[in-house]
């Protein structure tokens, strides 16, 4: 357990009017939308309380602005369609309410890349504006967002995970977490790492040189105070 | 330095003849090792947040997402304006600010969730009122955050801040305990008193219940954060005059933690139950969103 801090209690700053409505939604958004070089276009659908309630929590305005990169204490969420609209990205909202077994305030995100790239996703919010990613491209992972995080997309081959903490050492980077998921033997898998400190592009560049990678995928930390 | 719960907390500040908001500042820079400088420059932030929420609706316009409250602040400052107000300017005021900041919280504004959103009116409330009235300066209500986050966790860490959790006791009742032991510090009590007047504080409140008119934000919980501050400033008042609490913080928390978990589930945030359900409430409800729909 991660020790309670003073601006755990007094914070997050955030855009109201709910901690799990809006600043943990924007979070799923702001993750999702860093999956992709530049998001085009994005459907929600939305479950359980986020489904029946989105309107009136603002919950829909919180995701489009996770989306645009915003962070939960950014005054342009409240008109995050707007600026959606002038980014050129088209945005689509579905409601789930059949599905009762899900965890109340889950959104799966599609996001599309202006590239053609596409990448799913499905987020819960966990209260107090914190959130885990679940699963990624179909893959069960997990994923906070509360550290800086790698996303490292791999074929499932041996030796990768040596290679890629070669090159975190080499750039003396001190790993806080590394977590390896995969779909089945030899299909893709992802490495999730998170770090203290931010990460520089030459680094992205060298893990990207490794046959097996795929794709490395950086989301930014977000201060929630 | 650390302390988990009430009875550490007064030890260490008897023993080293401190202030509650400087043990949880120390251990904030000791044992969670966050440089002092940043600490205070995140109190500051939180602190000029707060000051900004509880008075943006002084000079704009605020319909909530709901649209089912707006201009109550106003309305009360009006009131005081007026001087045809009943409370007195203390309460007025904070009940004032209180009921702006969940405005500006319902209409998708800048809040600090203290300790959550939906309580996020009752220690701006408080200590944007104490301020102009008694004339503290931002450096010492920043000193008295301190304090009242250090009631936040002990509740946080021994107990529940979240409605879901506990009903609005566990918000709005932990806000006001919060709020009331930052006070009584700020006018010059002891630790002790200051933990009493956070435990009567949550006594004050126990059993209440959460529950949010459609889901929402709004109502019954702009007016409940205007109770909890009016609540804060009594219990700091009752314990500056002498009166103790039966039952020191611990206990205090603990039974309000039981409280919480023999509410319905309805009455905890579900909109199931309670004011979510009543047939009026239900009916305003539904003519709001259709006239959001509009």
């Amino acid at each position: 357990m991660n020790e309670i801090s003073t601006f755990d209690i007094l914070g997050p700053n955030m855009i109201g009017p709910s901690s799990s409505h809006t600043a943990g939604a924007l979070r799923i958004a702001f993750i999702a939308g860093k999956m992709v070089t530049k998001v085009s276009a994005v459907r929600f659908v939305l479950y359980g309380s986020f489904a029946r309630t989105y309107h009136g929590h603002g919950t829909d305005r919180a995701l489009v602005g996770g989306i645009l990169g915003y962070h939960p204490d950014d005054e342009r969420i409240r008109d995050s369609f707007e600026y959606a609209k002038q980014a050129g990205v088209s945005v689509v909202f579905e409601e789930n309410l059949t599905d009762k077994e899900i965890y109340p305030n889950t959104v799966d995100i599609y996001v599309t890349g202006e590239d053609g790239q596409a990448v799913s996703l499905r987020g819960k919010s966990i209260g107090g504006g914190n959130a885990v990613i679940t699963r990624l491209n179909g893959v069960e992972v997990e994923l906070t967002g509360n550290y800086c995080t790698m996303v490292v997309e791999h074929v499932d081959k041996k030796g990768t995970l040596a290679f890629v903490t070669t090159v975190l050492s080499a750039y003396d980077l001190n790993i806080g977490s590394l977590r390896l998921y995969r779909e089945s033997k030899g299909k893709i898998a992802y490495a999730i790492i998170e770090v203290d400190t931010n990460i520089n592009e030459q680094l992205l560049s060298a893990l990207r040189g490794f046959e097996a990678v795929r794709n490395v995928i950086l989301v930014p930390a977000i201060d929630l105070n | 330095m650390n302390f988990t719960n009430g009875a550490q907390l007064l030890e260490y500040c008897e023993k080293k003849n401190k202030k509650i908001s400087e043990a949880m500042f120390e251990r904030e820079t000791l044992f969670l090792e966050q440089p002092a400088e940043k600490t205070r420059e995140k109190m500051e932030k939180a602190w000029s947040i707060m000051k900004a929420a509880a008075k943006k609706p002084m000079t704009e316009d605020i319909v909530s997402m709901g649209g089912m409250i707006g201009g109550e602040s106003r309305r009360l400052h009006a009131l005081r304006e007026s001087g045809k107000n009943i409370c007195g300017d203390v309460i007025s005021k904070a009940a004032a600010y209180a009921v702006g900041v969940l405005e500006v919280n319902a209409s998708m504004g800048l809040i600090v969730a203290a300790p959550t959103a939906g309580s996020s009116g009752v220690l701006p409330g408080v200590f944007c009122s104490l301020k102009e009235q008694y004339d503290f300066s931002d450096e010492q209500i920043c000193q008295a955050l301190f304090n009242a986050a250090a009631v936040g966790y002990l509740i946080t860490r021994n107990a529940t801040t979240a409605g879901a959790e506990g009903g609005c006791q566990a918000e709005v009742g932990s806000a006001s305990a919060m709020a009331a032991s930052a006070a009584v510090e700020l006018f010059g009590g002891t630790p002790g008193q200051c933990l009493d007047a956070a435990s009567l504080a949550i006594v004050n409140i126990l059993g209440l219940v959460c529950d949010p008119i459609g889901g929402l934000v709004e109502n019954p919980c702009q007016n409940r954060n205007a109770m909890g501050a009016t609540n804060a400033l009594l219990c700091a008042e009752l314990s500056l005059a002498g009166i103790k609490s039966i039952t020191p913080i611990d206990e205090t928390i603990g039974v309000m933690y039981a409280v919480g978990r023999s509410i319905p589930s309805e009455l905890r945030e579900t909109s199931l139950g309670g004011m979510a359900v009543a047939k009026s409430a239900c009916e305003a409800c539904m003519a709001c969103a259709e006239k959001r729909k509009k």
